[in-house]
């Protein structure tokens, strides 16, 4: 189907799948129950697991193919951010003008960083692009925001005012819309217990990522893919073989580029604010963290990974003391507060210690990411299986 | 007629001159051997043809065209083809898929943005990769990740992978080195089918006069950084110069 060989395109339709069902996959407890702080079924979580899946699948495009770790793709992202925002200023609020500028922009700006950083590679490869990355971040926070020349508006970030030209203005549509669907309308189902969410702005990034997705497999099974991994395994013969690695190499430089500017534009289409800690490098860290947690170099990996930091994000730092305090109130005083005194410090505030023993764990026992993990178990399952089937006698 | 042709290279690194006045012709069609003690600078002279190096002075031209300040890819798309000391491959990729990756550089030049179609559509590619593998004898071992197979093996996958480009020049570098006794002779069996099928010109160095003698039709010997003897392989055999730079002193019978 739609020219994948039969494994992939099994991957395919399983995110199809669980992006379309994802109101209701990711909400499964109901409402009033206790674990409803566990659930993930709400419009503005399930547009950044899309979102950020979008700038890890770019990454990976990048990392899991060339190995090239780049440590500055924060940047592209702020970058188009700060373009949606600006195509919202000057012409409406209709997203399509700003997604398309946003990845023109990032495109330019990941050509002019790559053609720069690719000179080296490994290391200094690395601390090139976070260099760049913190330039444009500085560059971004105060530089560029000053009362002659305001590009980014600085601390404050760039939003929208009710002065801004908007050439197309729409009187009734003061927030990002599709040809005048808004992105925060929101429909609710409720079915028993269960509320289920479903936010067009959270479906429209659904359907991008779905589109990125089958973009990035095509690339995984082309000819240019193929090269890009030879780039990973040797260099050396790569050159004696008549190939020029510097092209290739760039063109996966700015590929992963113009998704990260797509999913800046879409950060900012969901939510009109752009801000220069998107370009940080901690931000930059967090989509190398999703697709090594994912699975580097696979094709769901970067998926799965991007969606599992966010949801402990999210889920973990709501987790505050007072919650923990209602869970433990029938325990006795004592081991109550003993409880929530250990538990204080992976939650709420302290989720960063969790993740970082998350992935810790995940790292030194599945150094292929998550996805490594599904197929162990799926192997075992399949092993005990074949056992099984063995010791039937044959008829 | 010579297809490479080296006139008065000169190459220095430091104060130690690898490469001093090196004339070498290699014919058209013939195996070319370059041999000599170690530190002769062999290997510096191969890397000049490559464009991993830069002779100080002096011509090579390949083709009617120079060499000097082409980029090892560059060189290659010319028609030369190196095989390394220690096979340089793919170790990650597929048997199959090492050899696509040549055919794609033959087909499509050194770069091209070929990122939709997928590599299951290539079929001339994929026939053309299938017959090589079949011409070495390795059609069996396809779908093997490339580091698990044994040296000798990885090492007929690169000449499979050199000769899938039909280059106009074959460049190798101690292909026999650190073989077994059978692999050797099973390398040396390969390439002279491979001369007497394809015509391929080759330029080899190395270091076993078993495999030098066996297979050469003309021998430059290096010492010290000079071309010290270039004839045919029986008069270089009783060549006193050769001993000497061999064995240290003239041989006495």
């Amino acid at each position: 189907m739609l020219n994948l060989n039969q494994r992939d395109t099994g991957t395919f339709l399983f995110v199809i799948i669980i992006t379309v069902l994802a109101p209701f996959v990711m909400n499964p407890f109901p409402t009033e129950s206790a674990m409803a702080q566990f659930n993930a079924g709400y419009p503005d979580l399930m547009q950044r697991f899309v979102i950020f899946g979008i700038f890890a699948i770019g990454f990976n495009i990048l990392f899991g193919l060339t190995g090239y770790l780049s440590f500055g793709h924060a940047a592209f992202l702020g970058v188009g951010s700060y373009a949606a925002v600006w195509m919202f200023k000057l012409l409406s609020y209709n997203i399509i003008p700003a997604l398309v500028l946003s990845v023109i922009i990032a495109g330019i700006f990941s050509l002019f960083i790559g053609f720069l950083c690719l000179r080296r590679s490994g290391i200094y490869f690395s601390i090139l692009t976070l260099a760049f990355a913190q330039m444009s971040f500085a560059i971004a926070y105060s530089v560029l925001s000053n009362p002659k020349f305001n590009l980014t508006n600085g601390e404050t970030g760039l939003q929208v005012y009710a002065d801004d030209i908007q050439l197309f203005k729409v009187e009734n549509l003061t927030t990002p819309h599709l040809f005048g669907v808004k992105m925060n309308s929101t429909y609710e189902l409720t079915l028993g217990a269960w509320d289920f969410q479903f936010n067009v702005g959270y479906y429209v990034s659904a359907v991008v990522m779905i589109l990125m997705f089958y973009v990035s497999i095509r690339i995984f099974r082309s000819p240019f893919g193929l090269m890009l991994r030879a780039v990973k395994t040797n260099q050396t013969r790569l050159n004696y073989t008549g190939l020029n690695t510097r092209p290739y190499t760039l063109a996966a430089f700015v590929i992963s580029g113009m998704y990260a500017g797509l999913a800046g534009g879409l950060l900012a289409s969901m939510d009109p604010l752009a801000g220069a800690e998107r370009m940080q490098w901690t931000a930059s860290g967090e989509v190398v963290l999703m697709t090594i947690l994912g699975g580097a170099g696979t094709l769901l990996g970067p998926v799965l990974g991007a969606g599992f930091i966010k949801y402990f994000e999210n889920i973990l730092s709501k987790i505050n003391d007072n919650v923990l305090h209602a869970w433990f109130q029938y325990l006795p005083e004592w081991l109550e507060n003993s409880l929530v005194w250990v538990l204080h410090w992976f939650t709420g505030k302290g989720w960063h210690l969790t993740l970082g023993l998350l992935f810790m764990i995940i790292v030194i026992f599945l150094p292929g990411g998550l996805l490594d993990g599904a197929n162990r178990i799926r192997e075992a399952i399949r092993g005990r299986k074949a056992k099984k089937n063995a010791k039937t006698p044959a008829e | 007629m010579s297809i490479l042709e080296v006139q008065n290279v000169n190459k220095s690194f430091g104060g130690l001159k690898a490469l001093q006045n090196v004339n070498l012709k290699v014919e058209e069609g013939t195996i070319h051997a370059i041999i000599g003690p170690n530190g002769a600078g062999k290997s510096t002279l191969l890397n000049c043809f490559v464009g991993k190096l830069v002779p100080d002075t002096g011509s090579v031209t390949f083709d009617g065209q120079s060499l000097l300040q082409k980029k090892p890819h560059e060189i290659n798309q010319m028609g030369v083809s190196r095989v390394f000391q220690t096979p340089e491959i793919f170790t990650d990729l597929t048997v199959f898929e090492n050899v696509m990756i040549p055919c794609f550089a033959k087909r499509d030049g050194s770069f091209e943005l070929n990122a939709w179609k997928p590599v299951t559509r290539e079929s001339d590619i994929r026939e053309r990769a299938e017959q090589m593998l079949i011409d070495v004898n390795m059609i069996d071992k396809r779908d093997m990740i490339a580091s698990s197979m044994s040296r000798g093996d990885k090492r007929r996958l690169e000449m499979a992978m050199c000769l899938s480009q039909s280059p106009k020049l074959l460049l190798l570098d101690e292909p026999t080195a650190g073989m077994a006794r059978a692999d050797t002779e099973s390398t040396i069996e390969l390439l002279k089918e491979i001369q007497a099928r394809l015509k391929i010109t080759m330029a080899i160095i190395e270091h076993d006069m078993g495999v030098v003698f066996s297979l050469a039709q003309k021998i430059s010997v290096l010492a010290q950084g000079t071309v010290i003897a270039e004839d045919l392989p029986d008069a270089i055999r009783s060549d006193p110069r050769v001993k000497e730079a061999y064995l240290g002193t003239a041989a006495e019978d």
